[in-house]
């Protein structure tokens, strides 16, 4: 009991804590939203080149990594529910789904870059002296967002294994597990920005 | 199961497994909305209707699973700021382009 009551008067900020995370969630937002002015930019200059461009992304491969991210979201959540309510287990296998729904992002996103290499669209590649200005700008634009992005999944995949020893150590646990929660902060907000993307690359037509 | 004792002390900040399945729901079938409208040809309307929806997807994504519907004011009100400023920036960019240059 003397334990518990000293570790009651441990210094913890658990609001101070949150609300540094979401100021570096601004940082990220306005990391991003620069990138999504450009983007807005040059669409709003090569409309049309930007549709012929877009025409060669794979929708399904788009669609498919949306629903693996929403779905990695609500494992997030859901285990960070499962730790307050001392399911530690669960909210380890609903972590470790996480992992691996965003390992798949990545798998996919590998093959689609790969797909895009081999037809030489990438960035001086072959392919691309055969195309207008704007879909130069598409394809750029779509390396460095989407590019980004994954180093953004990384990351954070990165962020909630380092969670998952935590839990699994009990350094977090139901009564204290705002790391986790400063995880699941940063995961969503990478699932918010690929909702924005995939629109925006996938989906013109 | 062992809901009961945690419940009690808990339940007016952390909802249960239900509320966050459905929103998960929600979003999956506005993922599917987009992606169905995406092959009508709305012209114009095209962007406006795909970004409509990703904003109501964002909402539901940090109200929910990012608990800003229970936080205090001080983050809604961080959050406001910060989107207030971010949309000052594309309104800004698009008087630029409009205006200066005669691109059509």
């Amino acid at each position: 009991m003397s334990n518990e009551a000293a570790v009651a008067h441990v210094h913890r900020d658990d609001e101070g804590s949150k609300m540094g995370m979401w100021l570096f969630l601004f940082t990220e937002l306005l990391l991003f939203g620069g990138m999504f002015i450009l983007y807005a930019s040059y669409r709003f200059m090569y409309p049309d080149n930007f549709k012929v461009a877009a025409m060669r992304l794979d929708t399904l491969i788009g669609a498919v990594n949306t629903i693996l991210l929403l779905t990695s979201s609500l494992t997030v959540v859901l285990a960070i529910t499962a730790l307050r309510r001392n399911q530690k287990t669960f909210s380890l296998y609903l972590l470790g789904f996480t992992v691996v729904a965003g390992g798949a992002f990545l798998v996919n996103k590998f093959f689609e870059w790969s797909a895009k290499i081999h037809h030489g669209i990438y960035p001086k590649g072959p392919e691309m002296a055969n195309l207008s200005d704007g879909e130069n700008v598409f394809y750029g634009l779509y390396y460095v967002m989407t590019g980004l992005h994954a180093l953004h999944i990384i990351v954070g995949l990165a962020f909630i294994i380092f969670m998952m020893v935590f839990i699994a150590r009990g350094k977090q646990t139901g009564d204290n597990c705002q790391k986790l929660e400063n995880a699941g902060l940063y995961w969503h907000l990478v699932d918010i920005i690929w909702i924005f993307l995939f629109p925006l690359f996938y989906l013109i037509h | 199961m062992s809901d009961n004792t945690n419940t009690n002390t808990h339940t007016h900040e952390h909802p249960g497994y239900g509320l966050y399945i459905l929103v998960w729901a929600g979003l999956v079938g506005l993922t599917t909305i987009t992606v169905a409208l995406a092959g009508f040809n709305l012209a114009s309307l095209t962007v406006v209707v795909a970004m409509a929806i990703a904003v109501i997807k964002s909402l539901l994504v940090t109200n929910y699973f990012m608990h800003v519907r229970t936080d205090s004011a001080v983050f809604k009100i961080f959050i406001f700021v910060c989107l207030a400023i971010f949309l000052t920036m594309i309104v800004l960019t698009f008087f630029d382009l409009t205006y200066r240059f005669p691109l059509k």
